[in-house]
């Protein structure tokens, strides 16, 4: 029994590179994940373009109050009003750009999308015996749950990574305070929120042995925690019962964090401290009470 | 070591606190025999195993597996053990040879070995030439092959068969019989396997413990079960109406006779001498011999006579297990 002493985190890579093998064999299913949130940048963030809404190229003054201006007063005062729509959106939105704020979403939507199927994968291991047979080795019982978060959450975040490549030709703009280092910056983001995610729906899963619940679980949840988050429109224009909602989300934190980071014109350090430790908690807890259970269930 | 590779003390599962499905079995298996556990669907098998490998936690009693509770101790049986499941768990989309080497990796097994090790393996299971080959492109046997080279990956010193032929057709049945013998001879090692096929446990196990109903009915070796029985059958029919019971119990060898749609069942420890015998003393009586047919016990009989249904009858009152395993699946999640 000299293989005792392994670490006890042996077989964590092996298990999480046999789900990346899984997905980056079936190229099909990674691009059909990828339509959707860029369906959703094309039509909402390109098409229905909120800035173009704002915009202020129609507003001409009646002749009768032009004429009292002088000449000079005119030309600050056509500025003035030329400007109306980028001081809106750059005062609702953080920048003048709709599209880059609603693909700061679609990246944060594009983790809660791909950590969803985290779930299913724990059904289907049950189901096919996987599961068993990996209980019957030594490996141990945490790292059976942690490779799932893990692989989830390298798949999350690259596929979340080809959103902002694709939103780049679509009108994907960078703000000013925006560094190559602060991708760095996003990519912790993602790592911690599809952490989190990944537990949760690992955890709601991990006694399930049907396939249908881990659907279910991701109707119900899909819609309310992207439309009760920062994904589309900034939390403070929100009905007051929806923004109690967004302010608990943690997607809201990670998308107004990367926000920061990606296309707003200054960083608040002090909000995205608060920022990171919100997402950070988020993803600590849940991911202990991923192991935890696992402890608890995985042997019946 | 102990002597016995598996010890089972008071073994009992229960499920949700109502559903027994094993009940308080006790039984050893010895170093290096191949042990099998027989009985219908639903008796408590896959339950066994599964508390065995340490899957299950006991609701009650004790199991050691080479001296280690499966309990107290189960990271040592874990590393001892191997498990040819009955489900074919190998992942599809990956090759035969990315799934043995996971399996390699969940025992934590260096790189430099495993390789080694899993070229040794397919070879043994004859899936060299399809090893790059993506398993959803494997036949049944090729699959069943590729768990059993899975599970020697970690050289298990006792492994665990659940229903290894379960769907498989004659020819890949016998083949994988072949498989498991060769693995007793070359490795040595004890095998505790599970079947509801009687000619399957009467091919390979050395010893074999019948259970249903979770419980352990008779445990013996598959001769001393079949002479259990009082020997072979020999079935006369003759061309006169009379009662020749007395006069046939009365010939050597012969244990017990009965009268069974006019012909006579006839029990007796060496069926090939004694026949003769009897066609011999009945024309000495001047009766005709018209039908005699000679039939050595089965496991059949055995499992019969221990449980009072054949096991295709207690596979097609089956309708209430499944109705039970309905539930057990139900109430697990």
């Amino acid at each position: 029994m000299n293989n005792l002493s392994k670490s006890k985190l042996h077989g964590l890579w092996a298990l999480t590179n046999r789900e990346l093998k899984k997905w980056y064999k079936a190229p099909t299913v990674f691009i059909l994940t990828l339509i959707q949130p860029v369906i959703w940048l094309g039509l909402l963030g390109n098409a229905l373009n909120i800035s173009s809404l704002v915009s202020s190229s129609s507003i001409t003054l009646p002749a009768d109050l032009m004429s009292q201006f002088t000449p000079t007063q005119l030309g600050a005062l056509s500025e003035f009003f030329s400007n109306i729509g980028d001081t809106v959106m750059q005062g609702t939105f953080g920048t003048t750009s709709y599209i880059s704020f609603m693909a700061v979403g679609m990246i944060a939507f594009t983790a809660l999308f791909t950590t969803m199927f985290s779930g299913m994968s724990v059904v289907w291991d049950r189901r096919l015996g996987f599961l068993n047979k990996a209980l019957s080795t030594p490996v141990s019982r945490a790292v059976i749950i942690l490779s799932k978060v893990l692989s989830a959450t390298l798949r999350s975040m690259f596929q979340a990574s080809i959103i902002l490549v694709i939103a780049v030709p679509l009108g994907f703009q960078f703000g000013a305070a925006f560094t190559p280092l602060n991708i760095l910056g996003v990519f912790a983001f993602l790592f911690l929120i599809c952490m989190g995610l990944s537990s949760l729906f690992i955890a709601i899963n991990i006694r399930s042995t049907r396939i249908e619940t881990p659907m279910a679980v991701m109707n119900l949840l899909n819609l309310p925690l992207t439309f009760a988050s920062s994904a589309f429109f900034p939390i403070e224009q929100m009905p007051s019962w929806l923004q109690a909602v967004a302010t608990v989300n943690p997607l809201s934190y990670t998308m107004n964090g990367m926000r920061q980071l990606l296309i707003n014109s200054s960083i608040n350090y002090s909000d995205l401290a608060v920022q990171y430790a919100y997402v950070g908690i988020f993803a600590a807890v849940l991911t202990a009470v991923g192991i935890v259970l696992s402890w608890r269930f995985l042997n019946k | 070591m102990s002597e016995n590779a598996i010890k089972a003390e008071g073994l009992t599962k229960v499920f949700n606190g109502s559903l027994v499905a094993v009940d308080h079995i006790d039984f050893s298996v010895k170093n290096g025999e191949i042990f099998g556990f027989l009985g219908p669907n639903g008796a408590g098998k896959t339950t066994t195993i599964n508390m065995l490998i340490t899957v299950l936690k006991p609701t009650e009693g004790k199991a050691a597996i080479l001296g280690y509770d499966i309990a107290k101790q189960n990271t040592q049986v874990r590393y001892s053990i191997g498990v040819v499941p009955q489900e074919y768990t190998a992942d599809e989309d990956l090759t035969g040879y990315e799934n043995i080497l996971l399996c390699a990796d969940l025992y934590g097994i260096s790189r430099k070995v495993s390789t080694r090790r899993a070229a040794d393996l397919l070879e043994l299971v004859e899936l060299t030439t399809f090893k790059d080959k993506k398993v959803q492109t494997y036949s049944g046997g090729m699959r069943r092959r590729l768990e059993l080279a899975c599970g020697l990956i970690n050289r298990p010193k006792v492994l665990f068969l659940d229903e290894p032929t379960l769907g498989l057709d004659v020819q890949t049945r016998a083949a994988t019989w072949n498989y498991i013998k060769m693995l007793k001879k070359e490795f040595g090692m004890t095998l505790f396997m599970t079947t509801h096929y009687l000619e399957e446990a009467d091919a390979l196990c050395d010893r074999i413990a019948i259970i249903d109903h979770g419980k352990i009915i008779v445990v013996g070796t598959p001769t001393e079960l079949k002479d259990s029985l009082g020997g072979d059958i020999i079935t006369v029919a003759i061309k006169k109406d009379v009662d020749i019971t007395g006069l046939v119990e009365k010939i050597e060898h012969v244990k017990q006779v009965k009268k069974e749609n006019g012909s006579y069942v006839i029990k007796s420890a060496n069926g090939e001498i004694t026949a003769p015998l009897i066609i011999e003393a009945l024309r000495k009586e001047g009766h005709l011999v018209t039908r005699l047919s000679l039939t050595k016990p089965t496991l059949n009989e055995v499992y019969l006579q221990y449980t009072g249904k054949s096991m295709r009858d207690a596979e097609d009152s089956g309708d209430s297990l499944h109705a039970k395993r309905m539930i057990m699946a139900r109430r697990r999640h």
